[in-house]
């Protein structure tokens, strides 16, 4: 298969099914919630369009959000054939209704009717010494998008100082401000540290971690765990409807600060967590 | 399980409370950031007949032309509510509106206009795409395609069992107020504030 066709392929499957972990997670948050109530009958629903999603190849979700794309790559090799291939891939993922027309021009408000325009797609490319290639697609939602939040610390509303337990205090506060807005249950991706923008990036690259990964380093893991339970007490719900599942998940990485920066940066994705791999080795495409 | 029919009536919408499951059936206007600016700031009368007594939908499709010319949803759930703030109580009472489809509910300016004028905010489950589609049986017609694109366009479309849950009704009833209530007492408390 050529580059392109398998990037297509790559786009139809994100858009289309659900990785095995996040279902498994709705299954789940499904069987815990009391019979009869909303919140049972939100899984259900959910449950079901997924099914019927894979089924008829059809997108489980009509925002299939902005293409955000990070590629690992070989030594030697050119980021312009990646480049090209993910946007004859977008539009022609767009013809084929695997992806709705998201890109929007800010100044003319025109719909470029394909996906494509001005970092859109966006790449993150990274060039690695493996002799493999890796392209990870990130469908990211534009509801979820909007609840997303950047604090600097110390944050006085709340009295979140500079530590982690002020970083506790401000994933809390934005995950009450999200409410149901960003199709809860939520996975929660949180950056510590870095200057405004890496912070962003450093918390949205925690997507491509599965559900149930627990950070290498005990403090941050201790804290996704805390996180977890003191997030999915507020009682919000599968959109926002009241239940026991608030977030899916949370995930926590740290970077080095400036001494005056302390940046903690909370990005949300909505349960459509709609992520997946491909790689490249001797010729041979694989997806996970 | 309730099951409505447009056109519905006032007194028909009024007697629906929050927490209502109903399966909705008949006419839905689809309408999101640019169609509500233009109904407060135009009110132009083609969406007239077709939103009257009927829902409007916050949604922005993934649709899909065939050979015959013929339009069909292929992915439709909700878009978030809230953008539609400034605009919803005006478009309701302007238009004659019964109901509105929506995620993540809305403020108070729509729980007053729902009062006023007679209609409820249906929440749909945000993320179920292709579930809804399959409920959309024919798209009748669609306004301002070219000029909005396709997710902010009026698509006029034909539901069946559409399934919504009353989340805001015409008396003033809210599960967004009340879940939003409890959860900020419930984070202080975590917080030890």
């Amino acid at each position: 298969m050529e580059l392109k066709e398998s990037i297509l392929e790559l786009i139809r499957k994100a858009a289309t099914d659900l990785s095995p972990d996040v279902e498994k997670a709705l299954n789940e948050a499904y069987k815990n919630e009391g019979e009869g109530t909303p919140a049972k009958n939100v899984f259900g629903t959910i449950l079901e369009n997924v099914r019927m999603a894979r089924e008829q190849g059809t997108p489980m979700c009509q925002d299939t959000g902005s293409l955000v794309f990070y590629i690992d790559f070989p030594v030697g090799d050119s980021e312009a054939k990646y480049r090209e291939a993910a946007q004859w891939a977008a539009k022609e993922g767009t013809a084929r209704q695997y992806l709705r027309p998201n890109a929007v021009d800010p100044v003319t408000a025109k719909n470029s009717g394909n996906n494509v325009g001005v970092n859109a797609p966006y790449f993150h490319f990274h060039q690695w010494d493996k002799d493999e290639v890796r392209i990870r697609l990130m469908l990211k939602g534009g509801g979820s998008e909007n609840v997303g939040a950047q604090y600097k610390l110390p944050h006085p509303p709340i009295k979140a100082g500079r530590d982690l337990k002020g970083v506790r205090k401000v994933v809390i506060d934005a995950v009450v401000k999200a409410q149901g807005q960003g199709c809860s249950p939520g996975i929660i991706g949180v950056g510590i540290g870095g200057v405004r923008d890496l912070s962003y990036a450093l918390s949205k690259e925690q997507f491509f971690r599965k559900i149930g990964e627990r950070h290498p380093m005990k403090e941050l893991a201790d804290l996704e765990t805390q996180l977890m339970e003191d997030l999915n007490k507020l009682d919000i719900g599968p959109m926002g409807f009241g239940g026991k599942s608030t977030v899916l998940d949370v995930f926590v990485d740290s970077q080095a600060r400036h001494p005056a920066c302390f940046i903690v940066s909370v990005s949300y994705t909505c349960w459509a967590f709609r992520r997946k791999t491909m790689t490249i080795k001797n010729g041979e495409v694989n997806y996970d | 399980m309730i099951k409505l029919k447009t056109p519905i009536s006032e007194q028909e919408i009024r007697k629906l409370k929050v927490g209502d499951t109903v399966l909705l059936s008949g006419t839905v206007v689809t309408g999101r950031d640019e169609a509500h600016k233009l109904m407060v700031e135009q009110k132009p009368d083609f969406i007239r007949e077709a939103l009257k007594e009927a829902v409007i939908y916050h949604c922005g499709p993934v649709v899909k032309k065939l050979d015959s010319g013929k339009w069909i949803f292929v992915s439709a759930g909700p878009t978030t509510s809230s953008r539609e703030e400034p605009f919803q109580a005006d478009v309701i009472c302007e238009y004659n509106v019964r109901g509105v489809i929506g995620k993540g509910g809305m403020g108070d300016k729509t729980a007053e206009g729902l009062k006023r004028c007679g209609a409820v905010y249906f929440h749909a489950v945000g993320g179920a795409g292709t579930l809804i589609a399959n409920s959309v049986k024919e798209v009748k017609t669609v306004y301002k395609l070219e000029e909005f694109g396709t997710p902010e366009a009026f698509w006029v479309i034909e539901v069946e069992d559409f399934p919504v849950v009353v989340t805001m009704d015409a008396n003033g009833g809210s599960i967004h107020k009340e879940v939003k209530e409890k959860s900020e007492k419930i984070a202080n408390e975590l917080m030890g504030i």
